[in-house]
């Protein structure tokens, strides 16, 4: 069994609201020196087999088709 | 004059857009449940607004990989007018159908309320029953209406003149980039936008603004929406 790790998150450039209420909430709570806060989602996914090559590939196609937006995302893919 | 209407679990304007097609051309629409594989041959296809799948992962992006959508993409490659509104726009572009994204209101807030709109070109199928130019009432509710697309993909939306509704006098509701609130394909026969024309298309709705949209997909007598 092969587990992956898939992070998408919104393009550089791209507004966050929700990052920014998020943001602002942090200040409320009295974090100090921050910066920026930028919202985005993990997808854990376990492939059957050890063939890594073929994993990523495919794990590649699924972000390209549904698990990201390539229009306002970006997404990284990381195995363990 | 037959339509179809496309349905998906958890949309909430399908009878709302059934009512409004039956108004309009006299006969109830054909129903296509997400799971068909094929559409009737019909002269307009609506997708409505709503939640589909809960808008999990995405707005629209569950529901642009379900099997009625490559009918919906094939016969949109045919040249049939396709219409989405609302969640039907997100789906539209999750789908490919359109370029562009819609994302989370800038205020975060849900909004349901009335919006004006400019026609921006009468140049279009779905347009050609209004005037250049003209400001029409029309009714907006949703949570993810704030378009966005790169600037390339702007400027070749306003040089090929795609965009077909604006936000007009200060109504922008969602942030949309360039108050954008309708745009079609290259072809001119898939239109997208947020705004409900459905709920504004009999005296007993308080106005008929919205009911040139249909007129005009359909090539009906239009009726100027003063």
């Amino acid at each position: 069994m092969i587990k992956a790790r898939i992070t998408v998150t919104l393009k550089n450039g791209v507004l966050d609201p929700q990052g920014k209420a998020i943001e602002g909430a942090c200040r409320n709570l009295g974090f100090e020196g921050l910066a920026s806060v930028r919202q985005g989602k993990v997808f854990d996914v376990e492939i059957e087999g050890d063939d890594r090559d073929g994993a990523k590939a495919r794990l590649d196609a699924m972000c390209e088709k549904l698990l990201a937006n390539t229009v306002i995302e970006d997404y990284s893919i990381t195995l363990d | 004059m037959n339509t179809a209407v496309v349905l998906l679990p958890g949309l909430n304007r399908d009878r709302d857009m059934i009512a409004a097609l039956t108004t309009i051309t006299g006969k109830a629409p054909k129903t296509v449940w997400q799971t068909e594989t094929s559409l009737p041959d019909v002269d307009l296809v609506v997708i409505p607004g709503g939640f589909s799948f809960g808008d999990y992962l995405r707005c629209g992006a569950i529901a642009a990989r379900a099997p009625v959508m490559r009918a919906v993409v094939e016969a949109a490659g045919r040249g049939v007018p396709v219409l989405g509104v609302c969640n039907g726009f997100q789906i539209l572009c999750e789908a490919g159908l359109l370029p562009g994204a819609l994302m989370r209101n800038t205020t975060l807030r849900f909004v349901c309320r009335e919006v004006k709109l400019e026609v921006v070109t009468a140049e279009t199928r779905f347009t050609s029953g209004y005037m250049k130019g003209q400001v029409i009432r029309c009714p907006v509710a949703h949570h993810d209406g704030n378009y966005f697309a790169d600037d390339e993909t702007l400027s070749q939306l306003e040089g090929e003149g795609r965009v077909v509704f604006r936000y007009a006098e200060g109504t922008n509701p969602n942030g949309a980039v360039r108050d954008i609130a309708g745009i079609v394909n290259a072809e001119g026969n898939v239109l997208g936008m947020m705004p409900h024309p459905e709920n504004l298309v009999e005296s007993e709705h308080g106005g008929t603004d919205g009911r040139a949209i249909f007129e005009s997909a359909l090539g009906l007598s239009a009726s100027l929406a003063a």
